[in-house]
């Protein structure tokens, strides 16, 4: 009786996740199955018209270039951003004087939100007056003109997601905070030097921590859309940080080729689900979880 | 002498992190000073080579400027609107995100139902689906509604919870003693008097978490009113601010860097108010996958 009572009252308090799944994400994902299978432009009814569009799609030389623009610049940004966070709570994990401090430093660019941030980067990267290349000539050096060269663009949005690893630094620290002292008192007995430590003991304990946030990165950066949207108008120069999302937005909203658009955002879900799935079985076989 | 010698050695190991740290701070800094001292300078000014630190004339109006900028010629809407359709977005939806969400997470945590496992299993797994695949078919739905161009779009989905902030209000409510429950229960109290009077006071960090982390999303947003806002009265400031730059051609650097102060300085002053919240949210959010 009482068993019955608490399952009912479990199923009222889960009731509105249970409407928003249905309404936000699974029906929608279904729909955009169906439209993806679909000539539709949202002005008239969805037409079928089987494979076309994802046969279309794989003949695509944009799909095929935002999609490498998109993995190029996370190939990048990822592992960079990753060591970026580790040196910088590696460092403060040392009982510097001043710790908060420079915690806050290196947190606040993360804050800035995207739209500013782009505004801020297209001001700091300016061939002509920008603050960037002012700099590189004080030390000699003629600075490329970032934002129109298709060889310095995409370095220009890695490096922008670089400068916000404060989130992940973050995360690091306080996994840092938590391995077992013990570990390193014994690895101090076994004679072991500073960089021993850091390969033996730190990194093996926060591989978890690494892990997890290396898969939320990836899947992340597929997504990557306000920065580049405004920072380089229609993947400018020469579409080389045209990126996918930004492709399947305009394929959508632009050139109202919405079943087009559905069959990338089916592509690009499947892509994360492989990516993850990866992900997993790497994590079970090479990463250390404690007790396991 | 061995003993002075290591000594040395460790203040030297001290001063080489501090260096490390003073010039990475400086790195990390720069991109930030530039622009409150480039939002600070006369127009002519942003154009020098070499560019000056420090403005020849501290020019505290071009943040009314960027307030009221260019209303009447160019048809742009003020600062101020964007601004108050922002904090109204962000109000709906942080009410929405901290309702609904600790509701859903105490079923997870704390009630025991059929299913209940495989359906949070289900509810992490929802984790994956990219939010452009969904665009589509959502923008459909509202466009049925006809909520097209009005805020709804942006709040209504809040209120209906979401995977990632059941997770983590479920793993907080499952640290609270189950024996309050019981006691409470053993005094008569209804499900929904325990979660309210038992443990919501008790949640309350975990909250905050989720406020706080709501409404640095929905501050930050620009997809979401870049499909469902359609007026100039409507936008938000993410949606605004992008007006400034690009009708502007990019000639006015100072207004541009003063509207774009005045739209990260809110969020870090609430990081200076709410630095352990945040940065507990952040560790608890990232640690535990």
């Amino acid at each position: 009786m009482r068993k019955r009572k608490e399952a009912i009252a479990g199923y009222l308090f889960a009731a509105p996740w249970f409407v928003g799944l249905a309404i936000f994400l699974v029906w929608p994902l279904l729909q955009a199955l169906y439209f993806s299978f679909c000539d539709y432009s949202i002005l008239t009814e969805p037409r079928w018209i089987g494979l076309a569009n994802y046969i279309n799609l794989f003949q695509d030389e944009l799909f095929y270039t935002s999609l490498f623009n998109t993995f190029f610049i996370a190939i990048f940004a990822v592992p960079g951003g990753t060591i970026m966070a580790l040196v910088l709570a590696m460092l403060l994990n040392n009982n510097v004087k001043g710790q908060s401090f420079y915690r806050t430093f290196f947190f606040l660019p993360s804050l800035v939100p995207a739209v500013p941030l782009a505004i801020l980067w297209a001001w700091l990267f300016n061939a002509n007056n920008g603050v960037i290349n002012e700099l590189l000539r004080l030390v000699g050096i003629q600075g490329p003109n970032w934002l129109g060269d298709p060889n310095f663009s995409k370095p220009v949005i890695i490096l922008m997601s670089i400068w916000g690893v404060g989130n992940a630094m973050v995360i690091y620290l306080a996994g840092l905070q938590e391995v077992p002292r013990h570990l390193y008192e014994a690895a101090d007995l076994d004679g072991a030097n500073p960089w021993q430590k850091t390969r033996n003991v730190t990194l093996p304990m926060l591989s978890p921590v690494i892990l997890f946030n290396v898969v939320m990165g990836i899947i992340g950066g597929l997504q990557m859309f306000t920065q580049p949207f405004i920072l380089f108008p229609g993947g400018a120069p020469a579409r080389s940080t045209y990126l996918y999302t930004v492709y399947l937005y305009e394929q959508a909203f632009i050139s109202l080729r919405m079943g087009y658009a559905s069959a990338m955002g089916w592509v690009m879900f499947l892509i994360i689900l492989v990516l993850t799935l990866i992900a997993l079985k790497i994590g079970e076989k090479r990463v250390h979880y404690e007790g396991g | 002498m061995a003993k002075g010698t290591l000594e040395n050695q460790r203040i030297a190991s001290v001063a080489t992190i501090h260096i490390i740290l003073i010039i990475l701070s400086a790195i990390f800094l720069l991109p930030l000073a530039w622009m409150i001292s480039t939002s600070l300078k006369p127009t002519e000014e942003t154009l020098l080579s070499p560019p000056t630190w420090i403005p020849s004339r501290i020019l505290i109006e071009n943040f009314g400027k960027a307030w009221n900028y260019n209303a009447d010629t160019l048809g742009y809407v003020p600062f101020l609107v964007y601004g108050r359709n922002t904090i109204i977005i962000c109000f709906l939806v942080v009410a929405g995100t901290v309702i609904s969400n600790s509701i859903v997470g105490y079923s997870f945590a704390r009630l025991k139902w059929p299913g209940r496992d495989l359906a949070f299993a289900l509810t992490l797994a929802t984790m994956m689906i990219p939010f452009p695949i969904l665009m589509v078919p959502l923008f459909g739905l509202f466009k049925e509604l006809g909520w097209i161009g009005t805020f709804r779009p942006l709040w209504v989905g809040s209120f209906f919870a979401g995977a990632f902030n059941i997770f983590l209000l479920r793993q907080f409510f499952r640290t609270i003693p189950f024996e309050l429950s019981e006691a409470a229960k053993l005094d008569g109290c209804s499900e929904w008097n325990i979660f309210t009077q038992v443990i919501l006071p008790l949640a309350k960090p975990a909250l905050a978490v989720v406020a706080l982390f709501s409404f640095l999303g929905t501050w930050n947003d620009f997809l979401g009113p870049l499909l469902y806002l359609q007026s100039q009265e409507t936008f938000t400031l993410a949606l605004g601010l992008r007006s400034y730059q690009s009708q502007n051609g990019g000639t006015d650097w100072n207004l541009v860097m003063a509207a774009s102060c005045m739209v990260i300085a809110p969020v870090i002053i609430l990081f200076f108010f709410a630095q352990k919240t945040f940065i507990q949210g952040i560790a608890a959010t990232g640690l535990k996958g």
